[in-house]
This record gives structure tokens, sequence and C-alpha cells, in this order.
């Protein structure tokens, strides 16, 4: 490791352009003119939604554009070399050794059929810069300092044999097997666990410190950027919106969309919404909850072999939200599948407006099915790719009501306009639509069915900040119209704070806390409500720095 | 350990497969026409003389008794004997064996390792003129008949150059050469024959692994291509590549009678369309079994090289 003078530029991007290229050869822009620099040992965040340009510069620092994308301007000098006029051979032999990615899914950018010392040592060795003894050796003291359990032998392992959180931080010991000059983090955090995610963060913020690293950090989400970056550059359809140090950003933002980005970001509010008052019946009493899961046992394989659920009690009341948070394996979606009917319960019922429901979907009477409805995490593959939105919104009602085809059309129209999209949407295709868009239809076509309650799986953690919030504010304004009721899960405890008027803390397929929203957030917490409360960062540089003293240290 | 288990347990499952299937033998020959004291002894026997054959024979005894003792037979490698020649069948099968199985082996050792390496010169630049060349090509050869591709070459090597011989009688105690000069035409109508699947199955395989994630992982890490063929993508598409390897290798023991036939070998395939035209109920049925085991077998290596392939059958969490 050799000392680097501290104002010495790493990298530096003048006047890059990318564009995509289609077969007749005509360019389409995707990312314009930019330029930043990078100085050693410090952080550029690049932050903005999906389709801003951020991976497609982060991956031209590489040298490198994905099928169909050509680098047409620019130059990205790493040190004194520009890297886009190197030839190919050359250009690879800088790729892991000098400049060393950082994928966003760990998960998919291992190979599953080698083992994990062998893809993090690999470019050490083919370059011959470290033989595999040696290579071994260096790859077990990272893993000792990414704080991996077992260093010794994890390395012998296969990628589906080990967590989430501990592939992410495996991926960090391949970027930093032969001490790059600079590293490329492409949203390392965003596919995992809220509170692996800060495990991570920190793995990344020692090696970035103790290495005296320079770093590219791509992320959607400000309040983790400024956690770890000196500078940010925010992208919006592949320019620049604005670039400063995150302090400047975070206090003093001049660009409209920087401000948007600060309001969306995945933060505690400041208070707790108001709190609504219990529904009363006609009679002036307390409304009886809408759907009541009692004591419910589930699990996976044959006679429920693998319990998902244990013993899990819950009430939702109409037109109010309760929210689910837990985390991946939590059992959440489990819960809402036994609700809507597509698992069985091994013990315990659940019951709509006082009706037993039976928990096999083929034996629910048709308003039953009508009464509960679904959204998906994934609009992407929630709907038909092949079917027009007319069709895909169509199919509800046909099923439902038995409409006329004028009648559907007429109420496809509706639809639409209740999600705020324009009618002409109806004669589009999915992959027409932005990922916000499809989690509209995907809304719409829960709508259509007019049900009593719609079981919200996920529905916002693939979008970015911004869309998210818009969606979020849809839902609220549905259910004040509309009346509907929402079982709304998420791993984003700000999420489930801001929407739901009753939350369950479910962990390893147990609630571990139930009750209304200030009920669950006033002191004392459960245990698991504090961690998943201390995992969202806050919208300050220091959060992390001070969290590492109190909750984390002994993890 | 898992993986004996697995593999123990998918023989056990071929040996249930290969009982289903000789049950399936016995009813199919039962169903067909023609009475075999009939065919032994032709339109002329007299009734008494076929009588006599049928009480040979235990023609009478009830067909599950029937079934019973000729899977007995077999099972202790009683085979029996041909009603054509009269010869013992084992006999009659050890030299065509023998030949089948050289024949299909020289042509699995040339056209699979030629098959992995055009499947993967494809792979690398799908739409590239080097993979439309070897698409047209090889679409081309599976295009046309076995028959009329041996007769072309059969006609410029053998008759008009008169390098090679034109048919290749197989004789036990020939030396190397001999063989292998008689072997080149007939193994190459059916190198042409079986390359194109296993080439556009070894491209899409790899092609669809080298649009992965993983793939532009080691791209960005900086592994030369050669080696990401080979070393990132090809473990990853071994699994499916093994399977159309299989299924063509049981083609080749089963069902190349249009190319042993041109060149005068005898193999299974053969033996097999004979029978069936002579009604040599005993011998169809043997072939029948062998033909079965043998896709039962391959299938089984298939799936034993899918899991060793790939670590998550091989180490389940």
């Amino acid at each position: 490791m050799t000392e680097r003078d501290a104002n010495e530029t790493v990298l530096q991007v003048n006047g890059l352009c990318v564009s995509a290229q289609n077969r007749k050869r005509q360019l389409t822009p995707i990312v314009t003119d930019i330029n930043f620099s990078i100085a050693a040992g410090k952080v550029t965040a690049l932050i903005g939604e999906s389709g801003s340009g951020k991976t497609t510069i982060s991956l031209a620092c590489l040298g490198f554009a994905r099928a169909g994308c050509v680098i047409n301007a620019g130059e990205v000098k790493l040190g004194s070399v520009d890297v886009l006029t190197l030839s190919n051979a050359q250009r690879r032999a800088i790729r892991g050794k000098d400049i060393a990615y950082i994928a966003q899914s760990a998960a998919a950018a291992f190979n599953s059929a080698l083992t994990l010392n062998r893809q993090v040592t690999e470019t050490a060795v083919i370059n011959g810069i470290l033989t595999q003894t040696q290579a071994n050796e260096k790859a077990i003291s990272l893993y000792r300092e990414l704080d991996l359990p077992e260093p010794e032998t994890i390395g012998d392992r296969y990628p589906h044999q080990v967590s989430g959180g501990q592939l992410q931080r495996l991926m960090a010991a391949l970027a930093m097997m032969c001490d790059p000059r600079l590293l490329i983090l492409d949203e390392p955090t965003t596919a995992l666990d809220v509170t692996t995610q800060i495990e991570v963060l920190l793995s990344f913020k020692k090696l970035i410190r103790n290495k005296n690293t320079s770093a590219i950090y791509v992320s959607h989400d400000l309040a983790v950027v400024a956690q770890i970056a000196d500078e940010v550059l925010v992208l919006k359809e592949g320019r620049e919106v604005e670039f400063g140090s995150i302090d400047n950003i975070i206090s003093n933002p001049q660009h409209e969309y920087t401000k948007e980005l600060i309001n969306a970001a995945h933060v505690m509010p400041e208070q707790l919404p108001e709190s609504r008052s219990p529904l009363v019946d006609g009679d002036g009493l307390d409304a009886l909850p809408l759907l009541i899961v009692k004591t419910v046992t589930a699990g996976y394989g044959r006679s429920h072999k693998y319990l998902a659920l244990h013993d899990v009690s819950l009430e939702a009341y109409a037109s109010r939200t309760i929210g689910v948070i837990g985390e991946s394996g939590s059992g959440k979606t489990t819960l809402g599948r036994v609700i809507s009917g597509l698992m069985q319960v091994k013990t315990g019922s659940v019951a709509l407006s006082g009706q037993p429901l039976d928990d096999a979907i083929n034996l629910r009477d048709r308003e039953q099915l009508r009464s509960i409805q679904f959204a998906f995490q994934m609009a992407d593959v929630a709907l038909n790719p092949r079917h027009r939105i007319a069709k895909i919104l169509g199919r509800p009602l046909a099923f439902y009501f038995d409409l006329p085809q004028q009648a559907i059309d007429k109420r496809v129209a509706e639809l639409l306009d209740l999600v705020e999209l324009p009618a002409e949407y109806a004669q589009r295709l999915p992959r027409e639509l932005s990922g916000g868009e499809k989690q509209r239809v995907n809304l719409a076509r829960a709508l259509a069915a007019e049900p009593k309650l719609i079981i919200c799986d996920e529905i916002t953690s693939a979008l970015d900040t911004v869309v998210a919030k818009s969606i979020l504010a849809l839902l609220r304004d549905l259910q004040n119209r509309l009346g509907v009721s929402y079982l709304f899960i998420s791993h984003d405890i700000s999420t489930i704070i801001k929407m739901a008027d009753t939350i369950a803390v479910m962990r390893k397929g147990r609630v571990v806390e139930y009750g209304t929203t200030p009920e669950v957030m006033t002191p004392p917490h459960h245990e698991y409500t504090q961690l998943l409360l201390n995992s969202v960062p806050a919208m300050r540089t220091d959060w992390l720095d001070n969290l590492q003293d109190n909750t984390f240290s002994n993890q | 350990m898992t993986l004996l288990r697995l593999i123990v347990q998918r023989l056990l499952l071929g040996v249930a497969i290969l009982f289903v299937v000789s049950a399936l033998i016995f009813i199919g020959t039962e169903i067909l026409p023609g009475d075999v004291a009939q065919a032994i002894l032709g339109q002329g026997a007299t009734p008494e003389l076929l009588e006599n054959v049928r009480i040979r024979l235990g023609l009478h005894d009830p067909a599950p008794v029937r079934y019973f003792r000729w899977l007995g037979n077999l099972l202790s490698g009683n085979l029996g004997t041909s009603m054509v020649s009269g010869a013992d069948i084992g006999q009659l099968l050890g030299e065509r064996i023998s030949n089948t199985v050289m024949l299909a082996s020289a042509t699995a050792l040339i056209a699979v390792p030629l098959a992995i390496l055009l499947g993967l010169l494809s792979a690398i630049k799908p739409n590239s003129m080097t993979d439309r060349a070897i698409s047209a090509v090889s679409l081309s050869l599976i295009s046309l008949p076995d028959f009329l591709i041996a007769i072309v070459l059969v006609m410029v090597f053998a008759v008009k150059l008169g390098w090679l011989p034109a048919i290749a009688n197989l004789r036990p105690g020939q030396d190397f050469f001999t063989v292998a000069r008689m072997l080149v035409l007939p193994v190459t109508v059916l190198v042409f024959t079986v390359l194109a699947h296993m080439v556009r199955m070894t491209r899409t395989a790899v092609i669809n692994v080298l649009s992965s994630p993983a793939t532009e992982m080691a791209i960005l890490k900086g592994v030369p291509r050669w080696r990401l063929l080979l070393v990132h993508a090809l473990p990853n598409a071994l699994a499916p590549i093994a399977n159309v390897v299989a299924l063509n290798l049981a083609y080749l023991i089963s069902g190349i009678v249009v190319v042993e036939t041109l060149f005068n070998i005898s193999g299974l395939g053969r033996l097999m369309v004979e029978s069936v035209t002579t009604r040599d109920i005993p011998v169809v049925q043997v072939c029948a079994i062998i033909f079965c085991a043998v896709y039962v077998l391959l299938n089984l290596l298939a799936d034993i090289v899918a899991i060793v392939s790939n670590p998550r059958l091989r180490y389940p969490k």
C-alpha cells in the first residue's frame, strides 16, 4: 500500500457523453456532458432516479458501455491515462486492478458455479500480481477486515451458501484484492435488508478509509449517500443538475430536483402522522374489524414442514391501513398469501366482515375473492407483457361484474383517471410505461374489483424515492375517496410510519410488536423495533459515525 | 452423501422404468397381428403341426405367465433364440453391438467437441459473420437427408476419387488402419446429422449465460474473453448441453438404420428393422430393451453431469 498525495486527482471525467445506438447507427443520448473529478481517498456520489444515467457513467469510467450503447465523446482520465483511448486489451488490464467495480446485486453478479475464493482472487492471479497462495492469504485478511464469519474457510463455499449481506461484502473483498486506485460502488446496498444495509455500509466506509481509496458511489437514496460521500453529483435525465459537497447539497440545495430528492428520502418523519379516530358504526359503537387473522400458523413444504408463520394474529379496519414490517424471511409476504387464500393455514383462521374465509382460494366464492385484492411488488413481472393495459384492467371487470364491452371501456378509463394516468394509456403495452406508471396500473387492476382490502406487498420498494413518494400519496388519496383498507407490507419502517394506522412488527414468522402507530412508536420499543428504527439513516453526514459507537459496534 | 444418494435413486428409478418398458414391449408384441407358430412354420403348416409348436413354445399359457417366463429368462442372461435363423440372440447381438458402439463412439468423439467448439464460437458474438456461417452450414447439413449426403460422399470419395472404400465391411480381426479407413465416410455422415442440434443448444445455453449480470461483472474485473467463455460461461451451460449430447448419443445407438444399410454395416438399428420385417419377435423385444436401457443410462449420465456442474444441487443449503 503506497502513500498517496492527498491532493492528487485520481479520476477526472471531462465532457463525457454516452449514447444508445440503434441498428441504423443513429444515436440517442443517454448521458450528456458530464464533468467531475475525484481526489485521492475521496468519495463522490452519483445520485438520481433510475434512467438518470448514473450506472452508465460509472461503467464508462471502466471504459465499458453496455450492449447497444457507445461512449461517443469525452475523456475519463485515471491519473494521466485516458481510459477511453486505450485498446480493449489495455482496458482489460486496468479493470479489477486499477478500477474495481462492485455490482448492485451481488447475488446475481457472482458466478454460481465457481467458489467464492476463485472469483475473489481471479483478477490478481490472472494478471500475475499475486500467486494463488498469496492471493488466498490476502483474501482471508480482507474477509477478516470485512467482519465476515469464518474468514479462513468462507472462500471455499459457493455463492448460494452465504447470505446476501455477506455476498455484498465478499464483492467488496473482490474489488479490494488488487488495491485499486478507484472503487465503483453501484447501488451496493439497495438489494439488502435495512439492518444489513447499515452493516455493509459500515464495512465499505471502513475499507475506503483504511486503504485511502477513492470511490464513486451510485445511489438513489440521498440519506444513504450522506453517510459515505464527500461530494455529490445530482443527475437527471443524463445531465448534471447540481454538484457540490455533501454538506452543501443537504443543507442548501439549489435545484428543485435536489430538494425533491431530499424530501423523498427514506428518513424518519419529523413527527408521527395525526392518528385517525377509531371508526364508529351506525349506533355510535366502535366499528368491528374488517379482517381478523386469528392465531394463524402456516408453512411451506409437505404438511407445512417449514413454518413461515407462528401464531400470528392481527385485525384490519375499514378504510384504515395496517402496516406489516419485517426483513426478508420474516413471513410478511406469507401472511399476505394466507389472507388472499394463495396459501393454506396449518392452524388458525381468517375472517372477513365476520364471515370466516375458506383458506383455499378455489373454495372462496366470487364475492370473497373480489373483496381482497393483491398488489405485487414487481409491477414489471405482475403485468402480462403482451396484454395492453385495457385488457389487463378489463379482465377483473369482466370476471367480477360481467360487464358488457362498452361498460368495460368506460370503467377502464375511470380507473386510469383514478390512478392519475391519461386515458390513452389503455392502448399501451406495459413496456411502454415507466416503473412508477406500471405500479399505478398494478394498483388500478386491484381497484378494478372494488375490493374492501388491498394487500400491498412492498409496492414501493422497487421504485425510486421520488416516484415511491407519489405512489404513497396516491394510496392515501384513494383511501380517503374510496374507503378501501390496505394491508401494507414493507421492510422500510419510515414508509410504514407514514402510511399505517396500526403496525405489526414481524420477525422470523412471529409478530413481535403490535399496536397503533403511536403505541408502537412510543418508547420503550421492543428490542427488534428499536433495531429497525436505528437502521433508518438520518439526513445527516455524521449519523453513521455516531451510530457506530452505540448500536452496531458490537456486531 | 447427497450426490451418491441421488445417483442411486435415479438408478433405481431407471431400473423401474426398464421393467415398465419390458411390460409395454411384451404387450406391444402381443397385439401385433399374426401367430408366432404360423410365422415359424409358414403358410403350408398343418393344424396339428401348428398345435404342436404352440404347446412346445408354451403359447397357450396366459399372457402374464409368459411375460414373467420371458422376463426371468432375460434376467438370467438367456436372451432366447431367433425365430428366423434359430441362432442364439446373445451371439447374434455380440458382433452388432460392438460395430454400433464403435461407429457411435467414433462419431461422438468427433461431433461432441466439435459441436461445443462451434457453439462457443457462435456465442461469442451472436449474429456476427462467424455465427451466421456456422448456423447456415450446420442447419443445411441437418436439413439434407442423411442418405443423400451419404450417397454424394460415396460418389465423390469412393467412386470418383477412389480414396475411401464405399462400404464398411467390418469383421473381427481387421487392423486399426483398415477399420479407420472404412469408418471415415459413415462417421462423417453421422457427424453431419447430429452436429447442428448440439451446436444450436450450446450456442443458446452459452448466450443465455453470457447475458447474465455475472458475465458483466467478470468483464468488469478484467477477465479475458476466452477465460470468460471456458471458465465462467461453460460450467453454467453444461447441464443443457449434456442433455442434448445424451439424446444424440442415444440416437446414434438406436436410430442409424439408413447409414448402417448404406455402408453395409451390421449394427443394432439395422437388426431391429430387419427383425420387424421378418416378425422375429424375440429379437425385436431384446433390441427394444437394449435401446431403452441406452436412453435411460445416457439420460442418467446427463443428469449426473447437470448435478456435478451445479453447486446448488451438489451442496444444498
